[in-house]
C-alpha cells in the first residue's frame, strides 16, 4: 500500500525554510537554462520570420553573407528579365539591386559603438518586402541622401531618430522615417537609396546582392536553379528563407555554452537536494520505523521519499519559470553574419518552460534516489531507537 | 581560537556524507565562477602579453569592413615610436565547405617579409620563412590548423574567394608555432593583388603596427588617428587586446553575460551552504547545551560554528578553483581560444577570488543559525529533542 501524498506535502510544509532554500537553488539552475533557451529561441524566431519563401537572394559565387558579396551592375541587367520574376506596380520586374555596408553607432551600453547594417535598395526592394511597413515618418526619396531606420535601431541608438542626421560615407544623411518589420531582421537595419549609397562608397559599378521576388513557390525554386546554373552570371542564388535559416547556426555556440553552464550548476543543486533529502531521512528515522511497524513495505517508503524529492524539485522548477518570466520580451542583440548587430527579443515559449520543469524533475530524481534507498533499508528496531 | 581547531575539524567530519556532498556542490559551482572570473580577468583587467602590448591595429573608423588606403602606410611609419607597419587584410574565402566549423580557420593576407617581425612571438624554421617570402603563392599555417587538417609542408590548399573573388591555390611553405591558439593561415598579399582590378589594389583592411615601447601605445594610437582626421577615410587605432575584445563583443554583451552567470552561481552556493549549515546546527542544539554547561562562552561557540562553515566552503572553493584550471586549459585549446588574450592558467587573483568568495559565503550563510545557537539558554538547549 502506498503512503499518501499528503504525508510528503505536509513534510515539505513543516520544514519550510529548508524546502524553500533547496527549491530556490534548483530554481536558479533552471532559470539559467531557461534564459539561454529563451535567448536562442528568440533569435531563431527573428531569423525564421525574416525570410520570405518567394524571395530569391542572389550573391556572388563563394560568398555566404551579403556583406562579402560583390555584384556588377551589368550582371543585374542580365538577370532582371529572367522568367518567373514577379511584376511590380510600375510594371517593372520585382528585382532590387542592393548594397550592404555597416556603420558604427554608439549608445549608452556601447560608448565605443557597435556595427549597424546599412542597406541600399531600389524602390522595388521596398515594394516586395511585404512584411515591412512604415511605423512613422515617410520612405526615403530616391536620389536624396535620406534614410529610414529599423524599429530596433531607433529604440537602441539615440542618434538614429527621425529628424536627426547620421554621418558616414561622404557626408550627412537625414533620417526621415522608421520602418517596422514585425520583429524580423530588417528591424535592425538602416535603409537608403542604393544609388546614393554606392556613390558614397565609390562603388558605382558594383553592389552587394540582388533580391528578386518570384511569382509563386515553384517558380522560386526554378529561378534558384536557373540562376545557379547560368555560368555566364557566376552567381549563387538561394531562397531568402534558406539564407536566414543558415544564419541560425550562430546560435549553436551560445546554446552550447548555456547548456554546459546549466549542467554544471545542475550537479551542484542536485547534490544540495540530496543533502536535504538525507537530512530529512535521518531526522525522520523514528517516523520511518513507525511506518514500517504500521505495515508499510520497504518499497512504499522508497517511493514516498522519492516522490518527496521530485515534489521538491518540481517546486524549484516552477519557481525557476517565475524567475525568468520578466525576461520574456526583453530586447537584446547579437552579431550577425554581416558583422553587424541583430536585435531580437527573448522568447519564452510553453515548450521551453516545460523543458525547464522536466529538467528540475530530473534533478530531483537524481538527488532523491539514494536517500530514498537509504530510508527504505533501515531496520525497524534500529530506526525506532534512533534519536 | 587555535585550540578549538581540532574540535572544528572533528565537527566537519562528523557527518562525512554531508560534508563531502557540500564540498562537491560548492566546488562544482565555484569552478564555474572560477572560469567566469578568469575570462573576465583576461578580457578586461589583465595586462596584455609582452608581444601583444607592442602591437596596434589600425582600421577604418566607419567599420572593420571598409578598406583604407595603403598609402597611409608611409605616413604611419613616420610617426615616432613606430617600428614596423604591415598591410594586413582579412582574406576570408571558403575552404572545402563552410558548413563544417573546422574549415573556418582564420585567413589573412600579409606582407611575408614583415610577418615574423611584427609577430615576434611566432616561431618558424629559418628555411621555411625564406621559402614563404620568396614564393608568391606560398602560405604558412599555424600548428593547430596543420594538426586539425593534417597539413604538411609542400601540401596545396585551394580556397574559393569571396571578398577577393576567384579560385586560389596556395602551397604550404611553413608551419609556425605560437604561444596562443594558432588556427590561422597567412598568405602573400602580392598573390591576391594580381587577381584584383586596379582600383582595389591600393587598399588594405587593416594595418598592424609594431611599436617600440608598450607605454607609448596610447600616444601613437592618437597620433595615427590625428594624422588622418577629416580625410575621406578616417582611422581608428587601438591596441591588439582592445581590438580582440571589441571583436568578441559582436557575439553579444559578454560582460553582462559573465556577470549574470557569476551572480546566479554565487547565489546558488549561498543557498546550498546556508541550508547545510542550518541543518547541521539544528541537529546539534543539545550538544551546544552540553558545551555551554562545560563552560564554553557563547563567543567560542559562535566562532566554532562559523569556523566550520568557513572551512567547508573554503575547501569547496579551493577544489572548485582546481577544476576551473582544468576547464580553462580546455577553453584555451578550443578554437575559441584564438579570440582570447593570453590566459595564464595559474592566476593568483582568480584563486583568491574563488576561495575568499566561498569562505565569505560560508560565514554569511551560517551566521543566523550560529547566532541563534550561541544565544540559546542552556536548559532549553538540553531539552531539545530535534
Amino acid at each position: 500500500m502506498a503512503i499518501p501524498l499528503a504525508y510528503n506535502l505536509r513534510n515539505l510544509v513543516v520544514r519550510k525554510t529548508t524546502t524553500l532554500m533547496t527549491a530556490l537553488g534548483i530554481a536558479l539552475t533552471v532559470a539559467v537554462l531557461l534564459a539561454i533557451l529563451a535567448l536562442v529561441n528568440g533569435l531563431r524566431t527573428t531569423l525564421s520570420t525574416s525570410g520570405d519563401p518567394l524571395h530569391v537572394l542572389v550573391l556572388r559565387k563563394g560568398s555566404d553573407s551579403e556583406l562579402v558579396s560583390l555584384f556588377a551592375r551589368a550582371q543585374f541587367q542580365d538577370m532582371k528579365f529572367k522568367p518567373g520574376i514577379g511584376t511590380g506596380r510600375d510594371g517593372q520586374p520585382l528585382a532590387s539591386l542592393e548594397m550592404i555596408t555597416v556603420i558604427n553607432l554608439g549608445n549608452v551600453d556601447n560608448p565605443n559603438g557597435v556595427n549597424v547594417t546599412v542597406r541600399g535598395l531600389m524602390p522595388a526592394g521596398i515594394e516586395m518586402r511585404h512584411g515591412v511597413h512604415l511605423a512613422s515618418g515617410r520612405w526615403f526619396d530616391p536620389g536624396r541622401r535620406e534614410l529610414v531606420v529599423g524599429r530596433s535601431v531607433a529604440k537602441r541608438f539615440p542618434d538614429a531618430q527621425v529628424g536627426k542626421k547620421l554621418h558616414f560615407g561622404r557626408g550627412d544623411w537625414d533620417i526621415v522615417g522608421v520602418l517596422d518589420a514585425n520583429r524580423g531582421a530588417q528591424d535592425s537595419e538602416i535603409w537608403g537609396d542604393v544609388n546614393q549609397i554606392v556613390a558614397d562608397y565609390q562603388r558605382v559599378d558594383t553592389a552587394s546582392s540582388v533580391m528578386i521576388e518570384a511569382t509563386d513557390p515553384v517558380t522560386a525554386a526554378a529561378l534558384v536553379n536557373d540562376l545557379n546554373n547560368d555560368r555566364r552570371l557566376g552567381v549563387a542564388a538561394m531562397s531568402e528563407k534558406e539564407y536566414y535559416d543558415l544564419q541560425t547556426r550562430q546560435a549553436v555556440p551560445i546554446e552550447f555554452t548555456g547548456i554546459f553552464v546549466a549542467l554544471i550548476m545542475a550537479i551542484g543543486s542536485s547534490f544540495a537536494a540530496m543533502n536535504t533529502m538525507y537530512a530529512a531521512v535521518s531526522r525522520r528515522a523514528r517516523e520511518i520505523g513507525t511506518l514500517r511497524v504500521l505495515g508499510f513495505s520497504r518499497f512504499s517508503i522508497l517511493v514516498s521519499f522519492f516522490v518527496e524529492s521530485v515534489l521538491l524539485s518540481a517546486l524549484g522548477g516552477l519557481l525557476g519559470c517565475l524567475l525568468v518570466l520578466p525576461l520574456n520580451g526583453l530586447t537584446t542583440a547579437i552579431g550577425n553574419s554581416n558583422f553587424a548587430e541583430l536585435a531580437f527579443d527573448f522568447h519564452l515559449s510553453p515548450q521551453i518552460m516545460a523543458a525547464g520543469i522536466a529538467f528540475a524533475i530530473v534533478l530531483g530524481v537524481l538527488g532523491g534516489v539514494f536517500p530514498a534507498r537509504n530510508a527504505s533499508r533501515k531496520e525497524i528496531l534500529t530506526a525506532l531507537r534512533e534519536v | 581560537m587555535a585550540r578549538y581547531l581540532p574540535l572544528i575539524f572533528k565537527n566537519c567530519w562528523r557527518n562525512r556524507r554531508r560534508t563531502v556532498l557540500t564540498i562537491v556542490s560548492i566546488a562544482v559551482s565555484m569552478c564555474l565562477l572560477g572560469v567566469m572570473v578568469a575570462l573576465y580577468h583576461a578580457f578586461y583587467l589583465s595586462d596584455p602579453a609582452p608581444d601583444q602590448a607592442l602591437r596596434l591595429v589600425v582600421r577604418s573608423r566607419v567599420s572593420l569592413t571598409v578598406a583604407i588606403p595603403r598609402s597611409y602606410q608611409q605616413r604611419i611609419q613616420q610617426i615616432p615610436g613606430v617600428r614596423e607597419v604591415m598591410i594586413y587584410s582579412w582574406f576570408g574565402g571558403t575552404y572545402k565547405d563552410n558548413r563544417d566549423a573546422k574549415n573556418q580557420f582564420a585567413r589573412f593576407s600579409v606582407e611575408p617579409e614583415k610577418l615574423f617581425v611584427v609577430y615576434g612571438e611566432l616561431t618558424i624554421p629559418e628555411d621555411q620563412k625564406k621559402a614563404f617570402i620568396q614564393d608568391r603563392t606560398a602560405c604558412v599555417v599555424g600548428r593547430d590548423t596543420a594538426n586539425t587538417h593534417n597539413f604538411h609542408v609542400g601540401d596545396r590548399i585551394n580556397l574559393t574567394g569571396d571578398i577577393y573573388p576567384g579560385n586560389f591555390e596556395f602551397t604550404i611553405r611553413g608551419i609556425f608555432d605560437s604561444p596562443r591558439a594558432s588556427d590561422v593561415m597567412f598568405i602573400n598579399k602580392e598573390y591576391v593583388d594580381q587577381t584584383l582590378p586596379e582600383r582595389r589594389r591600393g587598399l588594405t583592411g587593416m594595418f598592424d603596427v609594431l611599436i617600440d615601447k608598450p607605454e607609448n601605445s596610447t600616444r601613437i594610437a592618437e597620433a595615427v588617428d590625428n594624422t588622418f582626421r577629416n580625410s575621406p577615410t578616417e582611422t581608428k587605432t587601438e591596441s591588439e587586446q582592445a581590438f580582440t575584445v571589441g571583436f568578441l563583443s559582436l557575439l553579444g554583451n559578454v560582460k553582462m553575460f559573465l556577470m549574470a552567470i557569476s551572480g546566479a552561481v554565487m547565489f546558488t552556493i549561498l543557498l546550498v551552504s546556508a541550508n547545510t549549515m542550518a541543518m547541521s546546527v539544528r541537529e546539534r542544539v543539545r550538544e551546544v547545551g552540553v558545551l555551554k554547561t562545560l563552560g564554553f562562552a557563547p563567543g567560542a561557540i559562535l566562532g566554532m560554528i562559523l569556523g566550520e562553515a568557513c572551512l567547508i566552503s573554503a575547501a569547496g572553493g579551493f577544489a572548485g578553483y582546481l577544476i576551473s584550471m582544468l576547464l580553462m586549459a580546455f577553453v584555451a585549446k578550443s578554437p575559441f581560444g584564438g579570440f582570447l588574450p593570453t590566459l595564464r592558467l595559474v592566476e593568483p587573483s582568480v584563486a583568491a577570488t574563488c576561495i575568499l568568495t566561498a569562505a565569505t559565503i560560508g560565514v554569511m550563510s551560517s551566521l543566523v543559525p550560529a547566532l541563534s545557537a550561541s544565544r540559546i539558554p542552556i536548559v532549553q538547549a538540553l531539552r531539545s529533542t530535534d
